[in-house]
Protein backbone atom coordinates (compact mmCIF):
# COMPACT_ATOMS: atom_id res chain seq x y z
CA UNK A 1 0.00 0.00 0.00
CA UNK A 2 1.68 3.11 -1.33
CA UNK A 3 1.50 6.15 1.60
CA UNK A 4 3.00 9.30 0.30
CA UNK A 5 5.53 11.45 2.90
CA UNK A 6 5.02 15.16 3.28
CA UNK A 7 1.14 14.81 2.71
CA UNK A 8 -1.68 15.49 5.23
CA UNK A 9 -3.53 12.40 5.62
CA UNK A 10 -7.65 12.07 7.13
CA UNK A 11 -9.17 8.88 8.60
CA UNK A 12 -11.34 8.36 5.89
CA UNK A 13 -8.77 8.36 3.73
CA UNK A 14 -8.19 11.20 2.02
CA UNK A 15 -4.77 13.21 1.64
CA UNK A 16 -3.61 16.74 1.56
CA UNK A 17 -0.70 18.51 -0.30
CA UNK A 18 -0.37 22.08 1.28
CA UNK A 19 1.53 24.63 -0.39
CA UNK A 20 1.01 28.00 1.75
CA UNK A 21 -2.74 28.50 2.12
CA UNK A 22 -3.83 26.23 -0.68
CA UNK A 23 -4.05 22.19 -0.94
CA UNK A 24 -5.06 19.88 -3.66
CA UNK A 25 -7.03 17.02 -2.35
CA UNK A 26 -7.62 13.95 -2.97
CA UNK A 27 -8.39 10.03 -1.79
CA UNK A 28 -5.48 7.80 -0.80
CA UNK A 29 -4.25 4.37 -2.53
CA UNK A 30 -5.77 2.28 0.07
CA UNK A 31 -9.37 3.75 -0.43
CA UNK A 32 -8.95 3.63 -4.13
CA UNK A 33 -8.13 -0.26 -3.65
CA UNK A 34 -11.20 -1.07 -1.32
CA UNK A 35 -13.56 0.70 -3.48
CA UNK A 36 -12.26 -0.91 -6.41
CA UNK A 37 -12.64 -0.29 -10.01
CA UNK A 38 -13.72 3.54 -10.02
CA UNK A 39 -16.61 4.51 -12.73
CA UNK A 40 -18.07 7.80 -11.52
CA UNK A 41 -16.77 10.93 -9.55
CA UNK A 42 -19.13 14.03 -8.62
CA UNK A 43 -17.31 17.19 -7.85
CA UNK A 44 -18.50 20.26 -6.10
CA UNK A 45 -18.88 23.56 -8.22
CA UNK A 46 -15.77 26.16 -7.74
CA UNK A 47 -16.19 28.85 -5.38
CA UNK A 48 -18.02 26.59 -3.08
CA UNK A 49 -17.64 27.03 0.61
CA UNK A 50 -17.86 24.09 2.88
CA UNK A 51 -17.01 23.54 6.15
CA UNK A 52 -14.80 20.49 7.64
CA UNK A 53 -16.43 16.97 7.47
CA UNK A 54 -18.98 18.61 4.56
CA UNK A 55 -19.48 16.35 1.55
CA UNK A 56 -17.95 17.88 -1.31
CA UNK A 57 -17.86 14.70 -3.78
CA UNK A 58 -18.97 11.27 -4.36
CA UNK A 59 -17.02 8.75 -5.72
CA UNK A 60 -18.24 5.71 -7.06
CA UNK A 61 -17.63 2.17 -7.98
CA UNK A 62 -19.84 -0.22 -9.28
CA UNK A 63 -20.89 -1.98 -6.45
CA UNK A 64 -21.46 1.04 -4.16
CA UNK A 65 -20.86 5.31 -3.88
CA UNK A 66 -19.19 6.67 -1.10
CA UNK A 67 -19.41 10.10 -0.03
CA UNK A 68 -16.27 12.25 0.54
CA UNK A 69 -15.78 14.31 3.36
CA UNK A 70 -13.42 18.14 3.50
CA UNK A 71 -10.84 17.77 5.65
CA UNK A 72 -10.82 21.18 6.94
CA UNK A 73 -12.97 23.93 6.18
CA UNK A 74 -12.48 25.95 3.03
CA UNK A 75 -13.14 27.45 -0.47
CA UNK A 76 -13.28 25.61 -3.85
CA UNK A 77 -10.67 26.90 -6.19
CA UNK A 78 -10.27 24.18 -8.61
CA UNK A 79 -12.04 20.77 -9.72
CA UNK A 80 -10.26 18.12 -11.48
CA UNK A 81 -13.16 17.71 -14.28
CA UNK A 82 -10.48 14.94 -16.11
CA UNK A 83 -12.12 12.56 -13.35
CA UNK A 84 -15.66 13.33 -15.10
CA UNK A 85 -15.01 11.41 -18.39
CA UNK A 86 -11.75 9.31 -16.56
CA UNK A 87 -12.44 8.53 -13.08
CA UNK A 88 -10.55 5.31 -13.48
CA UNK A 89 -7.48 7.13 -13.14
CA UNK A 90 -7.40 7.50 -9.69
CA UNK A 91 -6.94 3.88 -10.00
CA UNK A 92 -4.17 4.08 -11.82
CA UNK A 93 -2.40 6.81 -9.37
CA UNK A 94 -4.51 8.22 -6.68
CA UNK A 95 -1.70 10.93 -5.48
CA UNK A 96 -1.56 12.35 -8.81
CA UNK A 97 -5.39 12.82 -9.47
CA UNK A 98 -6.42 15.25 -6.88
CA UNK A 99 -10.20 15.81 -6.70
CA UNK A 100 -10.30 19.35 -5.80
CA UNK A 101 -7.71 22.05 -5.28
CA UNK A 102 -9.06 24.63 -1.73
CA UNK A 103 -8.29 27.56 0.11
CA UNK A 104 -7.56 27.07 3.63
CA UNK A 105 -10.06 29.01 5.85
CA UNK A 106 -7.64 28.10 9.01
CA UNK A 107 -4.39 26.63 8.57
CA UNK A 108 -4.34 26.01 12.01
CA UNK A 109 -6.50 23.10 11.64
CA UNK A 110 -3.64 20.82 9.47
CA UNK A 111 -2.65 20.13 13.24
CA UNK A 112 -5.72 18.03 13.24
CA UNK A 113 -4.89 15.27 10.37
CA UNK A 114 -2.50 12.20 10.41
CA UNK A 115 1.51 12.80 9.35
CA UNK A 116 2.00 9.70 6.71
CA UNK A 117 3.57 7.90 9.40
CA UNK A 118 0.31 8.69 11.39
CA UNK A 119 -1.80 7.02 8.50
CA UNK A 120 0.36 4.10 8.11
CA UNK A 121 -0.08 3.11 11.95
CA UNK A 122 -3.80 4.00 10.96
CA UNK A 123 -4.63 1.41 7.61
CA UNK A 124 -2.30 -1.44 8.90
CA UNK A 125 -4.98 -1.62 11.93
CA UNK A 126 -7.95 -1.21 9.41
CA UNK A 127 -6.43 -4.40 7.42
CA UNK B 1 -16.91 -10.84 11.02
CA UNK B 2 -19.72 -13.44 12.25
CA UNK B 3 -21.83 -15.56 10.33
CA UNK B 4 -22.13 -19.18 8.86
CA UNK B 5 -19.53 -20.19 7.34
CA UNK B 6 -20.30 -22.39 3.64
CA UNK B 7 -17.50 -25.89 3.27
CA UNK B 8 -15.44 -23.48 0.60
CA UNK B 9 -14.79 -20.64 3.16
CA UNK B 10 -11.33 -21.65 3.14
CA UNK B 11 -11.09 -21.33 -0.27
CA UNK B 12 -12.06 -18.17 -0.96
CA UNK B 13 -9.73 -16.60 1.24
CA UNK B 14 -7.27 -19.18 -0.52
CA UNK B 15 -8.45 -16.87 -3.96
CA UNK B 16 -7.91 -13.67 -1.92
CA UNK B 17 -11.66 -13.57 -2.20
CA UNK B 18 -13.10 -10.07 -0.19
CA UNK B 19 -15.43 -11.46 2.52
CA UNK B 20 -18.84 -9.90 3.18
CA UNK B 21 -22.07 -11.36 5.79
CA UNK B 22 -24.41 -11.29 2.91
CA UNK B 23 -27.99 -12.69 4.53
CA UNK B 24 -25.71 -14.40 7.57
CA UNK B 25 -23.26 -16.04 5.45
CA UNK B 26 -19.22 -15.04 4.74
CA UNK B 27 -19.09 -14.93 0.96
CA UNK B 28 -16.87 -13.34 -1.49
CA UNK B 29 -18.24 -10.27 -2.78
CA UNK B 30 -15.44 -10.23 -5.32
CA UNK B 31 -11.89 -12.10 -5.99
CA UNK B 32 -10.08 -9.80 -8.59
CA UNK B 33 -12.28 -7.30 -9.23
CA UNK B 34 -16.21 -7.13 -9.90
CA UNK B 35 -15.68 -6.03 -13.37
CA UNK B 36 -13.35 -8.43 -14.97
CA UNK B 37 -15.51 -11.27 -13.26
CA UNK B 38 -18.51 -9.96 -14.92
CA UNK B 39 -17.32 -9.81 -17.96
CA UNK B 40 -15.80 -13.32 -17.52
CA UNK B 41 -19.55 -14.52 -17.19
CA UNK B 42 -20.55 -13.08 -20.14
CA UNK B 43 -17.75 -13.66 -22.60
CA UNK B 44 -16.55 -17.09 -20.99
CA UNK B 45 -17.46 -18.28 -17.41
CA UNK B 46 -17.04 -18.12 -13.79
CA UNK B 47 -17.97 -20.31 -10.75
CA UNK B 48 -19.97 -18.77 -7.96
CA UNK B 49 -20.91 -20.55 -4.60
CA UNK B 50 -24.02 -20.20 -3.40
CA UNK B 51 -24.56 -23.13 -1.07
CA UNK B 52 -26.25 -20.20 0.68
CA UNK B 53 -29.23 -20.76 -1.28
CA UNK B 54 -31.84 -23.22 1.03
CA UNK B 55 -33.29 -26.49 -0.53
CA UNK B 56 -36.00 -28.41 0.68
CA UNK B 57 -37.84 -31.28 -0.27
CA UNK B 58 -41.55 -31.90 -0.26
CA UNK B 59 -42.85 -35.42 -0.53
CA UNK B 60 -46.09 -36.81 0.17
CA UNK B 61 -48.72 -37.90 -1.64
CA UNK B 62 -50.61 -34.54 -1.80
CA UNK B 63 -47.49 -32.69 -2.57
CA UNK B 64 -48.26 -31.18 -6.47
CA UNK B 65 -51.82 -29.91 -4.58
CA UNK B 66 -50.41 -28.18 -1.55
CA UNK B 67 -47.44 -26.67 -4.01
CA UNK B 68 -49.90 -25.45 -6.90
CA UNK B 69 -51.70 -23.73 -3.63
CA UNK B 70 -48.92 -21.70 -2.34
CA UNK B 71 -47.17 -21.28 -5.89
CA UNK B 72 -48.38 -18.74 -8.71
CA UNK B 73 -47.14 -20.97 -11.57
CA UNK B 74 -49.10 -24.09 -12.33
CA UNK B 75 -47.22 -26.89 -10.78
CA UNK B 76 -49.70 -29.58 -12.27
CA UNK B 77 -48.28 -28.87 -15.55
CA UNK B 78 -44.40 -30.03 -14.38
CA UNK B 79 -42.95 -32.32 -16.15
CA UNK B 80 -40.57 -34.89 -14.64
CA UNK B 81 -37.13 -33.62 -14.47
CA UNK B 82 -38.84 -29.83 -15.30
CA UNK B 83 -37.91 -27.28 -13.06
CA UNK B 84 -40.48 -23.71 -12.94
CA UNK B 85 -40.17 -20.20 -11.77
CA UNK B 86 -42.56 -19.14 -9.15
CA UNK B 87 -43.68 -16.84 -6.25
CA UNK B 88 -45.22 -17.67 -3.26
CA UNK B 89 -47.29 -15.05 -2.27
CA UNK B 90 -48.88 -13.68 0.69
CA UNK B 91 -52.79 -13.17 0.45
CA UNK B 92 -52.89 -9.60 -0.44
CA UNK B 93 -50.17 -10.61 -3.42
CA UNK B 94 -47.01 -9.15 -1.34
CA UNK B 95 -44.23 -12.00 -2.17
CA UNK B 96 -43.01 -14.28 0.46
CA UNK B 97 -40.05 -15.43 -1.67
CA UNK B 98 -39.28 -16.14 -5.10
CA UNK B 99 -37.98 -19.40 -6.00
CA UNK B 100 -37.51 -22.60 -8.21
CA UNK B 101 -39.73 -25.08 -7.95
CA UNK B 102 -38.13 -29.24 -9.41
CA UNK B 103 -40.24 -31.95 -9.96
CA UNK B 104 -38.58 -35.19 -9.66
CA UNK B 105 -42.03 -37.07 -9.42
CA UNK B 106 -45.70 -36.20 -8.73
CA UNK B 107 -44.76 -37.08 -4.99
CA UNK B 108 -41.66 -35.51 -4.94
CA UNK B 109 -40.31 -31.95 -5.19
CA UNK B 110 -37.80 -30.05 -4.60
CA UNK B 111 -37.71 -26.40 -3.51
CA UNK B 112 -34.81 -23.62 -4.14
CA UNK B 113 -35.13 -20.24 -2.17
CA UNK B 114 -33.19 -17.20 -1.16
CA UNK B 115 -30.97 -17.65 1.83
CA UNK B 116 -33.12 -14.76 4.00
CA UNK B 117 -36.15 -16.50 3.05
CA UNK B 118 -35.10 -19.84 4.32
CA UNK B 119 -36.42 -19.95 7.84
CA UNK B 120 -39.82 -17.66 6.88
CA UNK B 121 -40.12 -19.23 4.02
CA UNK B 122 -39.98 -23.38 5.91
CA UNK B 123 -42.56 -21.36 8.61
CA UNK B 124 -44.50 -20.49 5.51
CA UNK B 125 -44.38 -24.01 4.29
CA UNK B 126 -46.04 -25.19 7.74
CA UNK B 127 -48.51 -22.28 8.53
CA UNK B 128 -50.33 -24.09 5.51
CA UNK B 129 -49.38 -27.61 5.82
CA UNK B 130 -53.42 -27.84 7.08
CA UNK B 131 -54.77 -31.34 6.02
CA UNK B 132 -52.42 -31.90 3.13
CA UNK B 133 -50.40 -34.94 3.32
CA UNK B 134 -47.11 -33.36 2.76
CA UNK B 135 -43.49 -33.95 4.60
CA UNK B 136 -40.94 -31.36 4.47
CA UNK B 137 -37.01 -31.96 4.86
CA UNK B 138 -35.40 -28.66 4.99
CA UNK B 139 -31.29 -30.11 3.64
CA UNK B 140 -29.87 -26.83 3.30
CA UNK B 141 -27.10 -27.31 5.78
CA UNK B 142 -25.97 -30.52 4.33
CA UNK B 143 -25.88 -29.68 0.67
CA UNK B 144 -23.39 -27.03 -1.07
CA UNK B 145 -24.71 -25.26 -4.61
CA UNK B 146 -22.18 -24.13 -7.34
CA UNK B 147 -23.20 -22.38 -10.15
CA UNK B 148 -21.04 -22.30 -13.37
CA UNK B 149 -22.15 -20.13 -15.38
CA UNK B 150 -21.38 -18.59 -19.19
CA UNK B 151 -21.61 -19.28 -22.66
CA UNK B 152 -18.24 -21.91 -22.17
CA UNK B 153 -20.03 -23.28 -18.76
CA UNK B 154 -21.59 -26.31 -20.97
CA UNK B 155 -18.13 -27.26 -22.40
CA UNK B 156 -15.81 -27.01 -19.16
CA UNK B 157 -18.46 -29.10 -17.29
CA UNK B 158 -18.82 -31.91 -20.14
CA UNK B 159 -14.78 -32.42 -19.22
CA UNK B 160 -15.93 -34.21 -15.82
CA UNK B 161 -19.25 -35.40 -16.18
CA UNK B 162 -20.60 -38.57 -17.53
CA UNK B 163 -23.89 -37.35 -19.02
CA UNK B 164 -23.75 -35.27 -22.39
CA UNK B 165 -24.97 -32.29 -21.04
CA UNK B 166 -26.21 -30.89 -24.71
CA UNK B 167 -29.00 -33.06 -23.77
CA UNK B 168 -30.25 -31.40 -20.63
CA UNK B 169 -32.02 -28.47 -21.50
CA UNK B 170 -32.94 -25.10 -20.37
CA UNK B 171 -34.66 -25.60 -16.70
CA UNK B 172 -34.55 -29.28 -16.77
CA UNK B 173 -32.12 -31.34 -14.69
CA UNK B 174 -30.71 -34.36 -13.76
CA UNK B 175 -30.14 -35.85 -10.91
CA UNK B 176 -28.12 -38.93 -11.25
CA UNK B 177 -25.02 -37.13 -12.72
CA UNK B 178 -21.02 -37.90 -12.01
CA UNK B 179 -19.25 -35.26 -11.32
CA UNK B 180 -15.86 -35.72 -11.74
CA UNK B 181 -16.91 -39.04 -10.45
CA UNK B 182 -19.11 -37.66 -7.61
CA UNK B 183 -22.86 -38.27 -7.27
CA UNK B 184 -24.21 -34.79 -8.27
CA UNK B 185 -27.54 -33.46 -9.02
CA UNK B 186 -27.14 -30.49 -12.22
CA UNK B 187 -29.89 -28.34 -13.03
CA UNK B 188 -29.44 -25.90 -16.26
CA UNK B 189 -30.62 -22.91 -14.37
CA UNK B 190 -28.74 -19.60 -13.11
CA UNK B 191 -28.91 -16.10 -12.51
CA UNK B 192 -26.65 -14.48 -14.89
CA UNK B 193 -28.57 -14.09 -18.25
CA UNK B 194 -25.86 -16.23 -19.44
CA UNK B 195 -26.48 -20.17 -20.33
CA UNK B 196 -24.99 -22.33 -17.09
CA UNK B 197 -25.56 -24.83 -14.51
CA UNK B 198 -26.26 -25.11 -11.10
CA UNK B 199 -24.18 -28.31 -9.27
CA UNK B 200 -25.87 -29.96 -5.88
CA UNK B 201 -23.45 -31.94 -4.14
CA UNK B 202 -22.89 -33.03 -0.33
CA UNK B 203 -20.81 -30.64 2.14
CA UNK B 204 -18.19 -33.47 2.08
CA UNK B 205 -17.96 -32.94 -2.49
CA UNK B 206 -17.88 -29.74 -2.88
CA UNK B 207 -14.12 -28.43 -2.34
CA UNK B 208 -12.89 -30.90 -4.42
CA UNK B 209 -15.60 -30.25 -7.20
CA UNK B 210 -14.61 -26.46 -6.98
CA UNK B 211 -11.17 -26.89 -7.32
CA UNK B 212 -11.47 -29.69 -10.37
CA UNK B 213 -13.72 -26.85 -12.34
CA UNK B 214 -11.24 -24.09 -11.68
CA UNK B 215 -8.61 -26.07 -12.83
CA UNK B 216 -9.86 -27.38 -15.81
CA UNK B 217 -11.28 -24.41 -16.74
CA UNK B 218 -9.11 -21.80 -16.46
CA UNK B 219 -7.88 -22.25 -20.36
CA UNK B 220 -11.22 -21.42 -21.21
CA UNK B 221 -11.08 -18.25 -19.14
CA UNK B 222 -12.91 -19.31 -16.20
CA UNK B 223 -12.81 -17.30 -13.50
CA UNK B 224 -13.91 -17.13 -9.44
CA UNK B 225 -16.58 -14.91 -9.43
CA UNK B 226 -18.29 -13.05 -6.32
CA UNK B 227 -22.01 -11.86 -4.85
CA UNK B 228 -20.80 -8.33 -6.87
CA UNK B 229 -21.03 -9.29 -10.09
CA UNK B 230 -23.71 -11.98 -9.86
CA UNK B 231 -25.72 -8.80 -8.73
CA UNK B 232 -25.17 -6.76 -11.44
CA UNK B 233 -25.43 -9.86 -13.98
CA UNK B 234 -28.76 -10.63 -13.10
CA UNK B 235 -29.89 -6.95 -12.90
CA UNK B 236 -28.66 -6.36 -16.57
CA UNK B 237 -30.39 -9.53 -17.32
CA UNK B 238 -33.68 -8.24 -15.58
CA UNK B 239 -33.79 -10.74 -13.11
CA UNK B 240 -35.53 -9.46 -9.81
CA UNK B 241 -33.57 -9.78 -6.26
CA UNK B 242 -36.10 -10.43 -3.37
CA UNK B 243 -36.03 -6.94 -1.41
CA UNK B 244 -35.38 -5.04 -4.19
CA UNK B 245 -37.32 -5.62 -6.92
CA UNK B 246 -39.70 -7.86 -5.16
CA UNK B 247 -41.11 -7.69 -1.55
CA UNK B 248 -44.12 -8.02 0.72
CA UNK B 249 -44.79 -4.74 -0.65
CA UNK B 250 -44.19 -5.33 -4.53
CA UNK B 251 -46.30 -7.80 -6.19
CA UNK B 252 -44.86 -10.02 -9.15
CA UNK B 253 -47.23 -8.10 -11.46
CA UNK B 254 -46.10 -4.67 -10.32
CA UNK B 255 -42.89 -6.23 -11.52
CA UNK B 256 -43.85 -7.13 -14.34
CA UNK B 257 -43.47 -10.99 -14.12
CA UNK B 258 -47.58 -11.87 -14.74
CA UNK B 259 -45.84 -14.77 -16.69
CA UNK B 260 -45.60 -16.40 -13.61
CA UNK B 261 -48.63 -15.98 -11.91
CA UNK B 262 -51.00 -17.72 -13.30
CA UNK B 263 -54.10 -16.12 -12.23
CA UNK B 264 -56.20 -18.75 -14.74
CA UNK B 265 -54.90 -22.00 -13.70
CA UNK B 266 -57.26 -24.80 -11.89
CA UNK B 267 -56.31 -24.68 -8.77
CA UNK B 268 -56.81 -21.63 -6.35
CA UNK B 269 -54.05 -20.36 -4.96
CA UNK B 270 -52.44 -17.81 -1.72
CA UNK B 271 -52.73 -14.43 -3.11
CA UNK B 272 -55.08 -15.15 -6.29
CA UNK B 273 -58.16 -13.29 -5.17
CA UNK B 274 -56.21 -9.99 -4.55
CA UNK B 275 -53.91 -10.15 -7.85
CA UNK B 276 -56.57 -10.64 -9.84
CA UNK B 277 -58.57 -7.53 -8.66
CA UNK B 278 -55.69 -5.61 -8.88
CA UNK B 279 -55.10 -6.49 -12.59
CA UNK B 280 -58.56 -6.07 -13.18
CA UNK B 281 -58.70 -3.04 -11.98
CA UNK B 282 -55.09 -1.77 -13.32
CA UNK B 283 -52.31 -1.57 -11.43
CA UNK B 284 -51.29 1.34 -9.71
CA UNK B 285 -47.11 0.64 -10.12
CA UNK B 286 -45.11 -0.60 -12.31
CA UNK B 287 -41.48 -1.68 -12.57
CA UNK B 288 -39.32 -0.26 -15.58
CA UNK B 289 -35.87 0.58 -17.23
CA UNK B 290 -34.17 3.55 -16.91
CA UNK B 291 -31.25 5.30 -18.56
CA UNK B 292 -29.71 8.57 -17.00
CA UNK B 293 -29.48 10.93 -19.59
CA UNK B 294 -27.79 13.30 -17.15
CA UNK B 295 -24.50 12.20 -15.13
CA UNK B 296 -25.00 10.45 -11.98
CA UNK B 297 -25.11 6.60 -11.29
CA UNK B 298 -29.00 5.50 -10.12
CA UNK B 299 -28.46 3.35 -7.01
CA UNK B 300 -31.30 1.38 -4.56
CA UNK B 301 -33.90 3.49 -2.80
CA UNK B 302 -32.92 6.94 -4.90
CA UNK B 303 -36.38 8.86 -4.90
CA UNK B 304 -38.14 9.21 -8.67
CA UNK B 305 -39.59 12.34 -10.12
CA UNK B 306 -41.64 13.76 -12.06
CA UNK B 307 -41.71 17.91 -11.87
CA UNK B 308 -42.10 18.33 -8.16
CA UNK B 309 -43.72 14.99 -7.58
CA UNK B 310 -42.31 12.02 -6.33
CA UNK B 311 -43.71 9.04 -8.70
CA UNK B 312 -41.39 5.98 -7.20
CA UNK B 313 -37.64 4.87 -6.02
CA UNK B 314 -34.67 3.42 -7.78
CA UNK B 315 -35.38 -0.44 -6.57
CA UNK B 316 -31.17 -1.40 -8.21
CA UNK B 317 -29.18 0.59 -10.46
CA UNK B 318 -25.42 0.40 -11.60
CA UNK B 319 -22.93 1.70 -14.39
CA UNK B 320 -23.89 -1.54 -16.94
CA UNK B 321 -20.49 -3.36 -16.78
CA UNK B 322 -21.73 -4.79 -20.01
CA UNK B 323 -23.71 -1.94 -21.45
CA UNK B 324 -21.12 0.48 -20.14
CA UNK B 325 -24.13 2.87 -19.22
CA UNK B 326 -25.81 4.14 -16.05
CA UNK B 327 -29.44 2.40 -15.65
CA UNK B 328 -31.49 1.21 -12.88
CA UNK B 329 -35.03 -0.02 -12.26
CA UNK B 330 -37.33 1.86 -10.80
CA UNK B 331 -41.22 1.03 -9.37
CA UNK B 332 -43.08 4.22 -10.46
CA UNK B 333 -46.44 5.11 -11.06
CA UNK B 334 -48.19 3.62 -14.08
CA UNK B 335 -49.09 6.48 -15.40
CA UNK B 336 -45.30 7.87 -15.53
CA UNK B 337 -44.03 4.34 -16.96
CA UNK B 338 -44.33 4.82 -21.05
CA UNK B 339 -41.01 3.77 -22.66
CA UNK B 340 -39.07 7.29 -23.68
CA UNK B 341 -40.88 9.54 -20.86
CA UNK B 342 -38.33 11.27 -19.18
CA UNK B 343 -38.34 11.15 -15.24
CA UNK B 344 -35.79 12.79 -12.49
CA UNK B 345 -33.48 10.80 -10.09
CA UNK B 346 -33.01 12.24 -6.98
CA UNK B 347 -28.59 12.00 -6.18
CA UNK B 348 -27.48 13.45 -3.06
CA UNK B 349 -30.26 16.28 -3.46
CA UNK B 350 -29.55 17.09 -7.06
CA UNK B 351 -32.39 15.58 -9.72
CA UNK B 352 -30.57 14.08 -12.64
CA UNK B 353 -32.94 13.47 -15.90
CA UNK B 354 -33.62 9.68 -16.94
CA UNK B 355 -35.33 7.95 -19.63
CA UNK B 356 -37.82 5.01 -19.61
CA UNK B 357 -36.63 1.82 -21.40
CA UNK B 358 -37.05 -1.44 -21.74
CA UNK B 359 -35.94 -3.49 -18.57
CA UNK B 360 -34.54 -6.17 -20.50
CA UNK B 361 -31.27 -3.93 -20.59
CA UNK B 362 -29.23 -6.80 -22.97
CA UNK B 363 -32.25 -6.75 -25.43
CA UNK B 364 -30.25 -4.87 -27.83
CA UNK B 365 -26.61 -6.20 -26.65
Amino acid sequence: MNVLKNLYYTEDHEWLKVNGNEAYVGITDFAQEQLGDIVYVELPEVDDELDKDDVFSAIESVKAASDIYMPVDGKILEVNEELLDAPELINTDAYENWIVKIELTDEAQLEELLTSEEYEEFIAEEE
Amino acid sequence: MDGKKTPLYEEHNLLKGKIVNYAGWLLPVQYEGLVPEHNAVRNAAGIFDVSHMGSIFISGKDSKNFLDHLMTNDISKLNQNQIVYTFMCYPDGGVVDDLLVYKYEDERYFLVVNAANLDKDFQWLLDNKGDYEVEFDNISQDTCILALQGPLAEKILQMITDIDLSLLKFFHFNEKVKVDGIEAMISRTGYTGEDGFEIFVKNDDVVRIWKKLLEVGSEFGLKPTGLGCRDTLRFEAALPLYGNELSKEINPLEAGFKFFVKLKKESDFIGRESLVKQWENGLERKLVGFEMIDRGIPREGYEIYKGDTKIGHVTTGYMSPTLNKNIGNGLILIEESELDSEIEILIRNRKAKAKVINKNFLKDR
